[in-house]
């Protein structure tokens, strides 16, 4: 027995899927989602085996999705007409169906979903959103959970990231948001124009700095429109200095 | 190979009645320094004719041969040396025809360095002229050389624009027929025929053709039809225009991708149920398109919503009508407005 969610955003797509899952006993279908959100709740609900995730989506799309959950299920990928996914794809190694798919290729993709190991899937669909977060839209936006609310924090609304041990917290002015990835990560994926990364534990959103003050033997500190003062380490002013132009 | 410059019927003509005018000027002065009518008509001819052969010879050499502008020097030193050949010849032809008349040898001899200022200056201008033609000539084949390179480019242009936007439209539909032929059938088959009209009129029409606005709304409507299929009650349309407005012009398929756009960025940056609004109107001697959609101005950065669709408009209107003033954007709380504004041409049977 395995368990299986739908998400798509338009009704038929996920009625052709649920069509030709009729095909599969062994697999139940426990929800049928049109959006991302939904999405999330029916994977924490259901704790599904594999579920079937189309990439463009209302709000926020099938990859951003993933990365709000902890430990993503099995992902066959459905998509009409995305290069950049696919490409992703490619890399990885990731099944994925092109729309239109017919019941051959769909049972094709099952068998070699229930051929591979749980813990191979995790990594490969990891490794995936790591590529897929390098995608320009998804640079300027950063999606977190708070509770059981889904945010959308545009990149130019984030004031400084701040390590927090296997976090990293976004400050904003709502206050601060913890999503599950590193620093490194952030530094990469976030406009290098707009980011610095100004300290190992700290990335600063260059329009939200007022001043840079000396601050103790050789270091300094970033003083931001909001009065947080952000540490800046000796390479991390260097950095700064070049970007700021001073 | 060109022409020479006595290809052209006006040239022909004015060179023909100068050179009689100098033939004759030749004759006067000779008979002025006392020298009697027909040695000077005759003179005159001998010089004069080979001083044309000469400038036949270097009008036609130019038509094979066009010296680069640091060569000029070369035509200089070429008219001194043709200038030279030529006296002597002269001097040659004359000592043998005329060399019997009294006080004439010494007549030539005295007028020798007169006789080849003269050739150097007519053969120099000549030349000039020359040159001057094949250069025009060349400019001027050059010229329209790259109007055609840039029409053809231009045509290629709005081609591609227009197949770009496709794809995900068309394999998103089949991927609708496909779960309807399961379950309701008659619905795919008037799916397959509303994508194939609308294709098809894709097809048809050229990029620089003018529709009425009629025309483009029914096309557009055909687009609608399709997407309402794909989004089910989602996605709700409101049209609003008029009949004098719907008689206007406008190129062909230049609202669908603008339309294209808003349901896109409507239904995507939403999840309820999104209402797109096509508002048109005349504005002076302008025809105003309105298209209205819904979406998040807390999520969506105040850029977003120009995507590939409405950059390739803009293009569009920029290669048709060569301003970039005619698509504009704004954002009114929860609605985001792309206006165009198409001019009205007074000829718009030809193509633009």
């Amino acid at each position: 027995m395995g368990k299986v969610v739908i998400i798509d955003d338009e009704m038929l797509a996920r009625s052709i899927v649920k069509e030709y899952l009729q095909q599969h006993p062994q697999l139940e279908l426990m929800a049928e989602c049109g959006d991302g959100f939904e999405g999330v709740k029916a994977i924490q609900q259901h704790q599904p085996d594999l579920i079937f995730l189309d990439i463009q989506m209302p709000k926020i799309n099938g990859f951003e999705m993933l990365e709000l959950i902890e430990h993503p299920p099995a992902v066959i990928f459905t998509t009409a007409f995305d290069e950049y996914a696919i490409k992703a794809f490619e890399a990885h190694a990731i099944d994925y169906l092109l729309k239109p798919f017919d019941q051959e290729r769909f049972d094709k993709a099952v068998a070699k979903w229930m051929e591979q190991k749980p813990a191979v899937i995790e990594k490969s669909t990891q490794e995936l959103l790591e590529t897929a977060s390098h995608s320009p839209s998804q640079s300027q936006r950063v999606v977190v959970k708070n509770g059981s609310k889904i945010k959308i924090i545009p990149a130019h609304d984030i004031f400084y990231l701040e390590a927090a041990d296997d976090f990293v917290k976004i400050h904003t002015q709502e206050g601060y948001f913890l999503k599950n990835k590193t620093m490194g990560h952030f530094e990469q994926t976030l406009d290098e124009q707009q980011f610095v990364r100004s300290h190992r534990s700290y990335i600063i959103n260059i329009q939200q700095i007022t001043r840079i003050d000396p601050y103790e033997k050789d270091g300094h500190v970033a003083v931001l429109r909001t009065g947080a003062k952000v540490p800046v380490s000796r390479s991390g002013y260097g950095k700064l200095k070049a970007i700021l132009g001073i | 190979m060109s022409n020479s410059p006595l290809s052209a019927n006006r040239f022909r003509l004015t060179f023909g009645i100068s050179w009689l005018v100098l033939m004759a000027d030749h004759a006067m002065v000779l008979h002025y320094f006392e020298l009697p009518w027909k040695e000077a008509i005759i003179d005159s001819c001998i010089s004069n004719g080979l001083l044309l052969l000469f400038c036949l010879l270097i009008m036609n050499t130019l038509r094979y041969y066009l010296p680069q502008k640091e060569q000029l020097i070369n035509i200089f030193a070429w008219c001194v040396t043709f200038s030279i050949v030529w006296l002597v010849l002269t001097k040659w032809l004359l000592k043998l025809s005329l060399g019997s008349h009294p006080g004439y040898a010494e007549l030539l001899s005295r007028s020798g360095s007169i006789r080849f200022s003269i050739a150097f200056l007519l053969l120099g201008c000549i030349t000039m002229i020359s040159v001057l033609w094949q250069t025009w000539n060349m400019q001027k084949e050059d010229q329209s050389r790259k109007a055609d390179a840039e029409k053809l480019a231009k045509e290629a242009e709005l081609f591609k624009l227009r197949q770009q936007l496709q794809p995900h439209f068309l394999f998103n539909s089949l991927n609708s027929i496909n779960a309807l032929i399961g379950t309701r059938p008659a619905e795919a088959r008037k799916m397959v025929q509303q994508l194939s009209d609308f294709l098809r009129g894709t097809l048809k029409k050229e990029e620089t053709q003018w529709v009425t606005l009629q025309e483009e709304l029914q096309y557009l409507q055909l687009y609608l039809e399709i997407e309402k299929v794909r989004f089910g009650n989602r996605l709700a349309t409101v049209t609003e225009t008029n009949e004098e407005v719907q008689q206007m012009k406008l190129p062909a398929l230049l609202l669908q991708p603008v339309v294209e756009n808003a349901i896109k960025f409507g239904l995507y940056d939403t999840t309820g149920e999104t209402v797109i609004r096509i508002l048109t109107s005349k504005e002076g001697s302008e025809l105003i398109v309105k298209v209205s959609n819904p979406f998040d101005p807390e999520t969506s950065a105040p850029k977003q919503g120009t995507g590939f669709g409405l950059k390739s408009v803009q293009r569009r209107l920029y290669l048709l009508f060569g301003r970039s003033d005619l698509l504009a954007t704004e954002a009114k709380g929860n609605i985001f407005t792309t206006i165009v504004k198409i001019p009205q041409v007074s000829d718009t049977s030809q193509s633009v």
